[in-house]
């Protein structure tokens, strides 16, 4: 057995106030929204890009399509896993080609999530730009991958975790750093 | 809920909740059929046997295409061409292919239970593409998605199928397959096709030989091939054929209005089918013939992509949180 100890990063009020500022941050550098589109990765990365489409659609009064990916048939590590993992749908309703894209996830580690996402997208079209956005970004990348819009920046150990969780998916809502202390 | 099947053999022996699942996890690739790009790199360095062992076009391409969209090589062995027609064994056959290393095989035999055999023997997943007259499993799964789709789910339907049922492996799986979501079935054909045996396959069961009785309250209509090599085994023309059971509009009228038409291939229009039904709007039969392929992808996916059980799953720590 192994204690787990847990500390909160991020409030449900301060999820929101970072969710705010993304939107805003990502609607400033783009531009404008005329061409943007969100991409949110399955699952905790759909919620996000809802929740940013939703607070532009409030502030600038502009719909931003909202696609999801799952990114299960693209992943590298697939002969290595057991049982196949379940596969969900890859919805995107918009022509990806030419297409302002802001990939959207909870937490970016390794990078090998978004690799596998930007191998779908582009299975699908030709966008004109991809950027991320992650709600925290935890390091130890093994890809040349950085965001471009992150939320709160952690510095984590191999043995820690950063827990997700948000009111659509977990029915709660807070971000929480996970030790393991063998 | 994974998917913990090491071949598919048959439908007779999955679960509903297996069925469901399967059904489920070819949705993806439904969608995946009307990428721009349709090559993925899942099974990269994988390799499927595709073992016909008796002569085939359709599954065989769908089985071939399904492996290659999904990044997997294929080995193939055609009958015609193989050293079966040297009197090789089945056994020695498939001993030989497992010997070149591939990570499934998918076997089509004119022997009922040839693939189960096989799957006793070698150490890796079977897919079963058709045996004698038992089981065509992807098939009654493709046309079981085909249902789902068009009418919205699987429970209860009334379920008529047409031709030669005897000698029919498609049939079979489809009534193992229909019966479990609680289809009330009716089979129907010259008598010498439906033998009253039949009705012992599943609950819910009738043989008919008259063609307007088995369409009465039909929501479902499967339309058999008719072999013309059979047509003469005890004699009757296909003029008769066509006139007792061919299901043309005026009969497709006594089903339910919103009926769906669907047949496995090939298709010999004017003889089962009337080209006006084949062509109709109820009628799915090319949308059957893609999700074919969703289907397969889905089946290799889980079957050929899984590792053994015991194998180390280094992925597994690394996560973060995320599924």
């Amino acid at each position: 057995m192994c204690a787990v100890a847990k500390r909160q990063l991020l409030s449900p009020e301060e999820i929101g106030r970072t969710l705010h500022r993304l939107a805003h941050e990502i609607v400033e550098k783009s531009g404008g929204t005329g061409n943007l589109a969100f991409v949110g990765i399955r699952r905790r990365g759909v919620p996000l890009a809802q929740r940013l489409a939703g607070i532009i659609r409030e502030s600038a009064r502009a719909d931003v399509p909202v696609g999801t990916v799952d990114i299960t048939l693209y992943r590298d590590d697939l002969s290595t896993v057991g049982p196949q993992p379940v596969l969900h749908s890859t919805e995107i309703d918009f022509t990806v080609d030419e297409r302002d894209l802001v990939v959207v996830d909870d937490v970016l580690y390794t990078g090998r999530t978004v690799r596998a996402a930007m191998n779908a997208l582009f299975d699908l079209g030709r966008p004109k730009r991809v950027r991320l956005c992650v709600l925290v970004d935890r390091g130890h990348r093994e890809l040349p991958i950085e965001a471009a819009f992150v939320g709160r920046v952690v510095e984590t150990s191999d043995t820690e975790t950063v827990e997700v969780h948000l009111r659509e998916v977990d029915g709660e809502e807070c971000v929480m750093l996970v030790s393991r202390i063998p | 809920m994974l998917l913990r099947l090491p071949h598919l053999l048959g439908v007779e022996g999955l679960t509903r909740e297996q069925i469901a699942f399967i059904l489920d996890q070819a949705k993806p690739f439904q969608e995946f059929q009307r990428h721009p790009l349709k090559k993925l790199a899942t099974l990269r360095g994988k390799t499927v046997a595709i073992a016909f062992f008796e002569s085939s076009t359709r599954t065989r391409i769908s089985f071939t295409t399904a492996a290659s969209r999904l990044g997997a090589d294929t080995m193939a062995l055609q009958a015609e061409a193989s050293s079966l027609s040297k009197g090789e064994s089945l056994l020695d056959t498939v001993r030989t292919l497992e010997a070149m290393r591939p990570d499934g095989i998918v076997i089509r035999h004119k022997s009922s239970g040839a693939p189960a055999f096989v799957a006793e023997r070698l150490e890796i997943p079977v897919l079963n593409a058709g045996d004698g007259m038992h089981e065509h499993p992807t098939q009654a799964l493709l046309d079981a998605l085909t249902i789902r789709d068009r009418k919205g789910h699987l429970e209860g339907w009334n379920l008529t199928i047409l031709g030669d049922i005897f000698h029919s492996r498609v049939a079979r799986s489809n009534i193992h397959l229909l019966s479990k979501f609680g289809a009330r079935i009716t089979l129907c054909g010259p008598p010498m096709w439906v033998p009253r045996e039949l009705e012992a396959l599943a609950p819910g069961v009738r043989c008919t030989s008259c063609i307007e009785d088995a369409l009465a309250n039909a929501d479902i209509v499967m339309v058999l091939r008719v072999q013309t090599e059979r047509l003469h085994e005890p004699a009757l023309a296909p003029g008769d054929y066509i006139l007792r059971y061919q299901l043309n509009e005026k009969r497709l009228r006594l089903a339910r209005p919103d009926a769906l038409v669907l047949h496995p291939g090939p298709m010999i229009r004017g003889l089962e089918i009337d080209p006006a039904v084949a062509d109709g709007p109820q009628s799915a039969v090319l949308e059957q013939v893609t999700n074919g392929l969703a289907v397969r992808m889905a089946l290799l996916y889980h079957l050929v992509g899984s590792a053994s059980a015991d194998a180390p799953h280094p992925a597994k720590d690394r996560s973060n949180a995320s599924d």
